[in-house]
């Protein structure tokens, strides 16, 4: 059996146990990798060098017989969002295409310090802005399932390479379903932690609010020991819950009993393709057969949040991306005139659909409009948050689809925005509400494209939502599946 | 209409810089005077993915200068985005507060010089971070601009007056009594040339018409580094504008709002270039940083460790110690330590009127001419004390303490090794008595006098024991001498 169909928990008992090295793992990888990566190019900077060396590194400590990080050998790709000091930090934009950082993002640190070996920066949608990752500077990421189709996005990059065998592990950010649109479209698993569960120290702000780190793995028990070695406060986010890490690893395989699964039904109706909705509908009755009650749940709001967070997120992300102007680093273009210099810079610097959504950002808080469209957005984001509420009053997650398609052909939307962003439709939500979501596996699409299963819960409820996940994952084996690569 | 109708109406906007010893959002230093750059850290250069996280004690400084300024606290602490391109602001934004301040509403009583103490209200008082300094080379016509992020992300508290001056006097009270209070209060050490206070002012005329009164469009001036500076753009903008109401009759609303900028070197103000986008900030609220309860606790536990405050402190001097409101007023305006020295002063001298003139007179000199403050004074207050106690009781005369006040300072002397460098020594009660015995056997004709009615003969035995006894209080011999006769009698 080769090392590449092994579970990322098993990879551990493997390295544990002494009968595979670190170094075997990632050169199995990395061969893997000089294989498929040119079809799929998920990985805008391999690391497979430095990778080896850790690997060795990592290794000789394991047999010296000390004590190691609860990842220790296992590769794992990271979206190129994630600060690092060692490599270049892109954020797929030409202007950030030389910008290495002087220092380490908190999930990179943790990383390091489980032991983790860092093997790639995973391609991504410009600043994670879109779903499809065709929106990166340096070219768009192919789904494994079907190289004529997009990986969906922003994390784009990180689901394919779980996906195609490059990790078995990968870091992703969601701001508004970028973990787990892609994860649904690539046929893995993709967390979105509750807001503050992650430090986003070190993650390159898109819409500060919603922005999350969380991990994609092959199974609900990988993510869970993945999430575990992120998670936690971090001092130097200010955003930060004050808790301690996760410990979903060691809880994963125990059964929920009585669970209590919430049904959107409004998402499993018009818009939502009847292959999609057949999957979900037999993954509610998988749900019911181990016990679980099914309760129908509305979420009244849910239809604004769209509209909602087409506001919230370009209206942060004009701020955070203000600082992308020639002067102190990244692309400059030299002009004679200050605002020529700022004006030419960004403009040649920062893809469309950045452009796009700076502009209606600073629309949206211009003096006259700030009303009208910002504070307003605030309150119907309010109103969404308290249906999340409302429903959890009677149910302990909520089920659904991840997308309402399976992955869209490379440039079949590009040339139509509105139609990308209605693709967020059962995601936004989520980040609005800043409680935890996950997207697992649940059936193929007659093309033989993945669909995901969308489970929501309460704020820091993940270890629930990946114990639910793992009883489904136990009686199915979706996510089993490789692409024919 | 005479021009001494016309009302000249001030507001100030005043930024401190809060004397934390790291930056608002980072633990950079805010050290002065370091070489470019050396204080920056990814997180006050604005790197992406750094992450503001807020220095608690800016908060604390600027919630004491707020109490102190008699204000509201907000019982929410938020911060907002200002957002503007520019060199200096990494980020393209400021972390500022827009319609939360820190503190608001509250009140100043100035004491303008001359004329009656006088309310100023204050609208608000709010945390901001600071720029980076950008240096601009135009001497050679080049474009070259350095900048220097230093200073970026240190925190400052803006605070800003209703318009309730009227006057380049009254503005110079304001500033001075906000400078006392937060020097007091050691919120900002308020040092103007290293930029830890800057003032603008807004200044425009109100003219009395018989529609009643017109105001004319406000004019913000800039680069004002100086309290003198403060001053004299004031009276010259009130000038200028006088002249153009007559030119061109312009009302509040009929021009935008503009900026002068003064000119120290010409003695004027000279409009500045306006900024084309200045106008709109797009403020909104910093998500990178959770809005705080501020808990009433905290505030009432802030308020009652402000201490004694100026304003106070004038007052309990006059009552306890019965001095007027001119010298009450003059120890404090010279700030916290002085009047410490002042009351050890009285205590251990037992003369607090004495203690204040000798404080006025002689320290505030000394400290004057050698340009140093009471913090390094080297006449001890206790020591000092004990001078002025000798004095009291008549065992040293004014000039000859003043003499030894000298050297103690000059050559940073004890009292007694002072006195005993000047030769003085005090003279035992026996000892004078047995030299006015001497005297007075040795002048038989001066007793006569005395006994005679002629007082003013003993006069000349007086000199006589001076020359005899350096140390020789006057005072004394002469009452031991008219009291030795009296007996003799």
């Amino acid at each position: 059996m080769s090392l590449l169909q092994h579970s990322a928990t098993d990879l551990l008992s493997l390295l544990q146990s002494g009968d595979v090295t670190s170094q075997q793992v990632v050169q199995a990888y990395s061969d893997r990798a000089a294989t498929v990566e040119d079809q799929v190019h998920a990985i805008l900077q391999p690391t497979w060098e430095s990778a080896l060396e850790r690997a060795e590194e990592i290794d000789r400590r394991r047999s010296a017989g000390e004590l190691l990080g609860s990842l220790a050998g296992l590769p794992v790709a990271v979206k190129d969002i994630l600060c690092t000091d060692d490599f270049p930090t892109t954020c797929g934009s030409k202007i950030l295409e030389t910008f290495r950082p002087p220092y380490n993002a908190t999930v990179i640190e943790k990383l390091r310090a489980a032991d983790a070996i860092l093997v790639g920066k995973t391609n991504l949608d410009e600043f994670a802005m879109g779903s499809s990752t065709e929106n990166s500077a340096f070219g768009p990421t192919h789904n494994p399932w079907d190289l004529t189709r997009v990986p969906g996005g922003s994390s784009g990059g990180s689901a394919a390479s779980v996906s195609a065998d490059l990790a078995p592990l990968a870091i992703g950010t969601d701001t508004g379903g970028s973990i787990r649109q892609p994860a649904a479209f690539c046929g893995v698993t993709g967390l979105k932690p509750t807001y503050g569960r992650v430090s986003r120290y070190g993650l390159v702000a898109f819409a500060s609010s919603l922005d999350q780190a969380g991990p994609f793995a092959r199974s609900a028990q990988d993510t869970a020991l993945l999430l575990d070695a992120i998670s936690g406060h971090d001092a130097r986010d200010s955003t930060s819950a004050n808790r301690p890490p996760t410990s979903a690893f060691a809880e994963v395989e125990q059964p929920l009993e009585s669970l209590r699964v919430g049904v959107i039904r409004e998402q499993l109706g018009e818009g939502v393709d009847d292959e999609i909705r057949v999957a979900v509908e037999a993954s509610l009755q998988a749900f019911q057969q181990m016990g679980a009650s099914l309760i129908d749940v509305q979420l009244p709001h849910a239809r604004y949040a769209v509209a909602t967070y087409y506001i919230v997120a370009p209206c942060e992300a004009s701020g955070n991306l203000a600082r992308y102007d020639g002067a102190h680093y990244g692309l400059r273009v030299e002009s004679p005139e200050l605002g020529s210099m700022y004006s030419a810079s960004r403009a040649r610097g920062l893809g469309e659909e950045v452009k796009r959504r700076i502009m209606l950002g600073t629309f949206a808080l211009s003096s006259g409009y700030n009303s009208r469209y910002y504070l307003k957005s605030l309150q119907v984001r309010r109103l969404i948050r308290n249906d999340y509420d409302q429903a959890f009053e009677n149910v302990d997650l909520l089920l659904g689809p991840t997308t309402p398609t399976t992955a869209f052909r490379i440039g079949e939307k590009s040339d139509d925005p509105l139609s990308m962003y209605l693709g967020d439709l059962f995601t936004v939500g989520t980040n609005l509400a800043g409680i935890s979501g996950l997207s697992i596996p649940c059936g193929f699409s007659a093309a033989g494209l993945p669909i995901g299963l969308h489970l929501q819960g309460p704020a820091f409820s993940e270890t629930t939502l990946l114990r639910a996940a793992h009883m489904y994952q136990s009686v199915t084996d979706w996510h089993a599946r490789r692409p024919p690569l | 209409m005479s021009d001494a109708d016309i009302v000249l109406v001030i507001g100030l906007e005043v930024h401190v810089q809060l004397q934390t010893a790291s930056k608002l959002f980072c633990g950079c230093s805010t050290k002065f005077g370091q070489p470019p750059n050396t204080q920056t850290c990814p997180v006050c250069l604005g790197l992406p993915g750094a992450l503001p996280v807020l220095n608690k004690e800016a908060f604390r400084l600027g919630a004491i200068a707020g109490l102190a300024l008699n204000c509201k606290i907000s019982p929410i602490m938020k911060w907002d985005r200002k957002n503007y391109f520019y060199p200096d602001l990494p980020k393209g934004y400021q972390i500022s507060q827009f319609d939360l301040p820190l503190a608001y509403e509250g009140y100043l009583e100035t004491l303008p010089e001359g004329g009656e103490p006088k309310t100023i209200r204050i609208i608000r008082a709010h945390l901001e971070e600071d720029a980076g300094k950008s240096m601009h080379d135009e001497a050679a016509g080049t474009s070259d601009s350095r900048i220097d992020l230093n200073r970026t992300g240190t925190p400052l508290l803006e605070i800003v007056s209703e318009p309730d001056l009227r006057s380049s006097q009254e503005a110079r009270a304001y500033l001075d009594e906000l400078k006392l209070l937060m020097t007091y209060l050691a919120v900002s050490d308020c040092n103007m040339q290293e930029g830890s206070l800057r003032v603008d002012a807004n200044v425009n005329l109100h003219i009395p018409g018989p529609d009643g009164v017109i105001a004319t469009p406000i004019v913000e001036i800039k680069n004002l580094n100086s309290f003198r500076a403060v001053e004299r753009a004031i009276d010259y903008e009130a000038a200028r504008q006088i002249d153009e109401w007559e030119d061109r009759g312009l009302r509040l609303g009929e021009a935008p709002k503009r900026t002068f900028g003064w000119d120290d070197q010409k003695e004027r103000t000279v409009e500045q270039r306006q900024k084309e986008e200045s106008s709109d900030y797009r403020y909104f609220p910093d998500p990178d940083l959770v809005p705080v309860t501020v808990t009433t606790q905290f505030v009432e536990q802030l308020q009652q460790g402000l201490g004694e405050l100026p304003a106070a402190l004038r007052a309990r001097l006059q009552s306890q110690y019965d001095l007027d409101a001119y010298g009450a007023n003059v120890l404090v305006n010279q700030g916290s330590s002085l009047v410490a020295y002042f009351e050890k002063l009285a205590a251990v001298s037992g003369n607090a009127r004495r203690a204040s003139n000798w404080v006025q007179q002689d320290v505030l000199r000394v400290l004057n001419e050698t340009k140093t403050n009471i913090e390094g004074f080297p006449v001890a207050a206790s020591q000092m004390g004990e001078l002025l106690r000798l004095v009291e009781n008549g065992k040293l005369n004014t000039s000859r303490a003043k003499d030894v006040f000298e050297e103690m300072f000059q050559a940073k002397l004890s009292l007694g090794d002072a006195m005993k460098s000047l030769g003085i020594e005090e003279v035992s009660q026996d000892a004078l008595v047995d030299l006015c015995r001497e005297l007075l056997n040795a002048n038989p004709k001066v007793v006569a006098d005395v006994s005679g009615g002629k007082q003013q003969a003993v006069g000349a035995l007086i000199g006589q024991a001076k020359k005899r006894n350096p140390n020789a209080d006057p005072g004394s011999v002469r009452k031991i001498l008219l009291e030795l006769i009296q007996q003799m009698g």
